[in-house]
């Protein structure tokens, strides 16, 4: 095959592409790039229809694709392709596998335009908040479905992430997931102005960060001759005297990472992201934007980080430390629903990165079952903030109750969203019979195990104090009733019915839960099978 | 001597031989009404209108596998009648594994007859006396439930299985003495029963626990083929384990104190659970594991002395209670007094101690059927002291009742008397000062029943009315409610019909031919003869005098002379009696007192000490939560320079190390 090219003898050679590994990502952005397509040819009433079937088709189809390469990347350990731009190796597979599973589930509630037909999106995203043009499209019920192929294209770019092989790969997948969810954070069809401004910031601090990456990846082409990860591992045994550029690039590229899993100090951007973009946008972000980038930072810790363990040991615990703590003790301190899930992001951030600086294989695969045991919960937990609505003077149901005294006593209304919703908080918490118990044990012990013991006991302690702020939301759902002063206040509340997407997405996330929870067996074996990294 | 042991030991654990065929039908015997109690509970009001009668049809379902499973039984050799029916594997663990299967032999099929039998026309009984109680489903649902459990307690083939069994009849028992639980005595009764069966399953619990230490397992098969070859003071720890159970179960001395307590249940309840069945549980324990008793004399006398004590406590309590149920439950303690004793007298007593369980189950059942169709009649008052003359007006509750009372005496031929007259006998086997003693307490056991019981019978049907006709005024026992006292409707007078017919032919039946008891052999092992200390005749004549004397006595006292309608002043010793012989006193002060101040402290150190620092500590944390949350000023400029300085404190502080 080759052979028949190089025969040519032009002087071009083309790369020896083996198309199968890239099945998964190639149907997601090529499910993207139709979604352009069908903007642009597709008579607009039929466009949401299309573009959603389209969009579960192509994760569907990539969860597919992953499935049908395991196991050939189980037995030979994976594969290179692309000259080494992209490695399919078994953390790179799974982890574009929940990738696409959570995206699929993701879409379900991004999808659902609920009782009243309106979806969580502007009609008019061009439209200045408040104008008349705005409130004509209202009428119209125009509907912004760009919304899905953007969703894919950052899917596409998380599936890409973690696979990455060279930092340049690496920092344009970032690009392509960053990119798009800058827009969708800021297509709120409620609080627009919040919506924009948590776009911007995050917009801004993102391209901020991205400048301190690159800026990483010059100082490691300056170490080591090669932005390819091997290269720069392999450089680390061979290259003296040049430790400050390999230092200080390792630094700066984790840093770019450590900024999108939200770890302190960069994670102030999170609590307003989150709580601007429209809810199940936030939901897709806080699960897939957080399995991506873990994978990308397993990648390079595992890879390029052991040969300066000793070196970047005090900084990695500190931030790890400091990311527990904040996101614990300033959940502790919010009422809005959508910020104290933003805070107890920033606290799981934490708690996962006790396994990533594992530096242990265990660590890799309690890593990657905590991501979806915490992927799942967390769509979860805010598809079922987007069915909890206020209502105004008038009685028309309006924006998400996000205000914790607005959840008084839902459990007594709405018992199964409410229960749905507690189990949520209980895996956040890491109750035993839920995926979150398993998940954190499975990192803590990596810790151990990994002569990282502080750091689990800094995670269990810091558990335990979340355990405070799960347990009161349990509370004020189930054991405090509805105060009319509450209701003067922010308003009277209701539940708002669901098309069935959403319901079968809090479903599929529910059964995760429970399921990963109590026979965390089958997926802890594929995990653990899943966890060594191809340089 | 020693030989014939080795030779019983063998006979009473032969090698449990595989179900098949008809047996393999039994697992539907838990099943039918497992599946009726679940039906009834998850139906919910839908069910009311049939509830009961599925509950009826469920527990007579089960019945007729019992039957289906006897007459296959008895088509077997007698040697080939313990068999075993695997179920599934339980508990799959590395090295110790349990698995659910059921042991089919004479012994639990005798009890599955006795359970379902009894348990159907007790439910047909429910179906009348509940008719009027709204949540009548719910009780059939919890009646069904028992049955399962008890139908697993008797059937399983392992003692984790059996502790399953054991702890379901102790959950079907709280809830159905607190059936009426919006009454707090009620509610407090049964929290009782459960506090003193949690003492006694914790006995239990570390039997278990000893089976898996010292045999590796839990089931019959092995850890009663293996007791033999066990060292004495395991099976002495073993045994009176298991009998810190039965006497939690079997309300024996010192646990008994909750059954009469437990008369706050519905009748029915009290005639199933607290007369017939599950308080017999310590009993078929006690006989199950008669491998471990044979090694353990020292436990094997703590059990006859248990039940010694219980039968004289039982019976002096009876002699002094007012409430006829109360009564009843004092004569069902002290009649299982008799059982736990023939118990321990090892192999001369097992058989007649389950024999006696059978017949008790039927008569007993069927007093306290009358009892309840008395206390349907009149108002569901239970103070016999405004009962009396009632033998006319209620001639059914009376007849069958009249049965019952005779075949508790022991009156030949009624059923009590053969299998209470052999007990008797065999309390008087032995040497030294031992058959002397529990010969002498089985004796006068007999004839303080025969007083108590004719006590109760004289007050309740005979004698003057002392309860308000309406029809005359000025006296006394005018004072009361109005009442007009009536036989039962049919749906209660038939089953107790059946049970009284079965009190008095049923010891017949049973005892002729040895019959029953080489029906058990296979169970409990062929017991030698031994003579009893006194000739039979004696023995016989003895315990019918004290018997006759007895009865007579409470004639003269209770029958001809005028009954007080309120209690009169009276020796210290009925004061005692009373009042349970103030063994509420007793755990009271010994028990829940320091109990309590024990509580009180640890809430106290609870409130200041844990919940203080506690809360301080959150407080504090808080605090620190408020002054993160200052920190998200909201401004992306902020933000910004707060990586900056993150970026050059990262880099910094690893290039300094380094350098």
């Amino acid at each position: 095959m080759t052979g028949a090219y190089t025969a040519v003898g032009t002087g071009f050679t083309p790369p020896d592409v083996d198309w199968a590994p890239l099945a998964p990502v190639l149907l997601v952005l090529g499910a993207g790039v139709a979604g352009v397509l069908v903007e642009a040819f597709v008579p607009q009433r039929l466009r949401r229809p299309v573009q959603l079937v389209l969009a579960l088709a192509a994760t569907a189809g990539a969860l597919v694709a992953v499935a049908a390469l395991w196991a050939g990347v189980r037995d030979t350990g994976g594969t290179v392709v692309l000259g080494g731009s992209m490695i399919l190796d078994g953390p790179a597979l799974v982890l574009q596998g929940m990738v696409a599973l959570l995206a699929l589930v993701a879409l379900l509630v991004v999808a659902d335009r609920g009782q009243n037909g309106e979806d969580a999106f502007a009609p008019q995203a061009a439209a200045v908040p408040g104008s008349q043009y705005e409130r004509t499209a209202t009428e119209q019920g125009l509907a912004q479905t760009e919304v899905y192929p953007l969703v894919l294209f950052a899917s596409g770019g998380m599936m890409i992430f973690p696979a990455a092989g060279d930092l340049l790969t690496m920092f344009v997948a970032l690009e392509v997931l960053s990119l798009p969810l800058y827009i969708l954070s800021g297509l709120g069809r409620r609080h627009r102005l919040w919506s924009q401004e948590a776009a911007m910031k995050y917009f801004l601090l993102g391209a901020f960060t991205s400048a301190i990456f690159l800026f990483g990846v010059a100082l490691l082409y300056g170490f080591a001759g090669s932005v390819r990860l091997s290269v720069i591992a392999e450089a680390t045994a061979t290259t003296v005297g040049l430790d400050p550029l390999l230092l200080g690039g390792v630094v700066m590229v984790a840093i770019g990472l450590l900024f999108k899993v939200g770890a302190v100090p960069f994670h102030a951007w999170t609590p307003d992201v989150y709580q601007g973009a429209p809810t199940p946008i936030t939901g897709f972000m806080a699960a897939c934007t957080k399995v991506a980038a873990f994978g990308a930072l397993l990648r390079l810790v595992y890879v390029v980080v052991p040969a300066v363990e000793w070196d970047l040991r005090p900084v990695l615990w500190a931030v790890v430390i400091l990311t527990i703590a904040v996101g614990t003790l300033a959940s502790l301190a919010q009422q809005d629903m959508k910020r104290i899930l933003g805070y107890s992001a920033i606290a799981h951030t934490g708690f996962i990165l006790t396994g990533v600086v594992a530096l242990d294989v265990d660590g890799v695969s309690g890593v990657l079952f905590y991501l979806l045991a915490y992927g799942a919960a967390v769509i979860g937990a805010f598809a079922v903030v987007t069915l909890v609505r206020s209502v105004d003077a008038q009685g028309r149901v309006t924006g998400e109750a996000t205000h914790l005294n607005q959840w008084a006593g839902l459990g007594r209304r709405s018992p199964w969203l409410a229960g749905a919703f507690c189990l949520f908080m209980l895996s956040f918490a890491g109750i035993p019979l839920t995926a979150g118990f398993i998940g954190k044990f499975a990192v803590f012990t990596a810790a151990v195990d990994g002569g990282a013991t502080p750091l689990a006991v800094a995670g269990v302690v810091g558990s335990a104090v979340a355990v405070f702020f799960y347990i009161r939301i349990v509370m004020v759902l189930f054991f405090s009733s509805r105060s009319p002063e509450a209701d003067r206040v922010h308003g009277a509340v209701t539940v708002v019915r669901s098309e069935g997407l959403t319901t079968v997405a809090i479903g599929l996330a529910v059964v995760a839960t429970i399921g990963l929870g109590v026979l965390p067996s089958p997926v802890l074996d594929l995990v653990g099978e899943a966890a060594r990294f191809i340089p | 001597m020693t030989s014939s042991l080795a030779t019983l030991v063998t006979a009473a654990t032969p090698d449990a031989a595989p179900a098949g065929g008809a047996f393999t039908l039994a697992w539907l015997l838990v099943a039918l009404p497992l599946a009726g109690a679940a039906v009834l509970l998850l139906a919910g009001r839908r069910a009311d209108p049939w509830g009961h009668w599925l509950g009826v049809l469920a527990s007579g379902a089960s019945f007729v596998v019992g039957v289906v499973l006897l007459l296959a039984l008895r088509a077997r050799d007698a040697d080939e009648r313990v068999l075993d029916l695997h179920l599934f594997r339980w508990l799959p663990t590395g090295t110790f594994g349990v698995d659910a299967g059921l042991r089919i032999d004479p012994l639990s099929v005798t009890f599955v007859l006795l359970v379902t039998f009894v348990g159907t026309l007790i439910h047909v009984y429910s179906v009348a006396y509940m008719e009027h109680d709204v949540d009548r489903r719910r009780f059939f649902a919890y009646l069904n439930l028992f049955v399962a459990a008890m139908l697993v307690l008797v059937l399983a083939d392992s003692y984790l299985l059996l502790f399953f069994g054991w702890e379901g009849v102790g959950l079907a028992s709280y809830l159905l003495i607190g059936f009426w639980n919006h009454h707090t005595p009620n509610a407090v009764a049964a929290k009782k029963a459960f506090v003193a069966n949690r003492i006694g399953d914790l006995g239990l619990l570390v039997a278990l626990m000893i089976m898996v230490a010292t045999f590796g397992a839990v089931d019959f098969a092995t850890v009663l083929g293996a007791a033999p070859a066990a060292s004495e003071a395991t099976l002495t720890a073993l045994g009176l384990t298991l009998l810190l159970a039965a006497c939690g179960k079997s309300a024996q001395f010192p646990l008994q104190s909750w059954l009469g307590d437990a008369m706050a249940g519905p009748t029915p309840v009290s005639a199933l659970i607290h007369a017939a069945t599950m308080v017999t549980a310590g009993v078929y324990l006690v006989v199950r594991s008669a491998p471990i008793y044979e090694g353990a004399p020292t436990a094997q006398l703590v059990v006859v002395i248990v039940g010694a004590i219980t039968l004289l406590f039982g019976a002096i309590v009876g002699c002094a209670k007012d409430d006829i149920k109360k009564a009843l439950a004092a004569s069902t303690m002290s009649q299982i007094g008799y059982m736990v004793l023939a118990a321990g007298l090892g192999p001369v007593g097992y058989a007649f101690a389950i024999f006696h369980l059978v017949t008790h189950g039927f008569f007993k059942a069927g007093l306290f059927l009358g009892a309840g169709s008395v206390m349907h009649g009149m108002g569901d008052s239970v103070d016999m002291r405004r009962f009396g003359a009632l033998s006319g007006l209620m001639k059914v509750t009376w007849g069958t009742f009249a049965l019952g009372w005779l075949a508790i005496l022991g009156v030949p031929p009624f059923s009590g008397f053969w299998s209470k007259d052999a007990i008797i006998e065999a309390a008087f086997v032995g040497e030294g000062w031992r058959p002397w003693v529990f010969g002498t307490v089985a004796l006068v056991g007999a004839g303080l029943t025969a007083f108590y019981m004719s006590r109760l019978y004289f007050m309740t049907f005979h004698g003057k009315r002392r309860w308000n006709s309406g029809h005359s005024r000025g006296t006394e026992r005018d004072t009361g409610p109005v009442l007009h006292p009536h036989e039962s409707p049919r749906l209660m007078t038939v089953p107790m019909v059946v049970l009284a017919a079965g009190s008095l032919v049923l010891g017949m039946l049973l005892a002729a031919g040895d019959g029953f008891v080489t029906w058990l052999e296979p169970v409990t092992g062929v017991a030698e003869h031994h003579e009893p200390v006194l000739p039979v005749p004696a023995i016989v004549t003895l315990t019918l005098l004290l018997v006759v004397a007895g009865a007579a006595l409470a004639w003269f006292r209770f029958g001809r002379r005028p009954v007080p309608l309120r209690p009169p002043a009276a020796s210290a010793l009925t004061r005692a009696a009373r009042r349970d012989l103030y063994q509420d006193d007793v755990n009271d002060a010994l028990l829940v007192q320091p109990g309590t101040y024990l509580t009180r402290s640890l809430v106290f150190g609870d409130r200041t000490v844990v919940d203080g620092s506690f809360l301080g500590l959150g407080r504090l944390l808080v605090r620190l939560g408020d002054g993160a949350r200052r920190l998200q000023t909201g401004f992306v400029r902020s933000y910004a320079t707060t990586m900056t300085a993150g970026l050059l404190l990262l880099v910094g502080v690893v290039l300094a190390t380094r350098f």
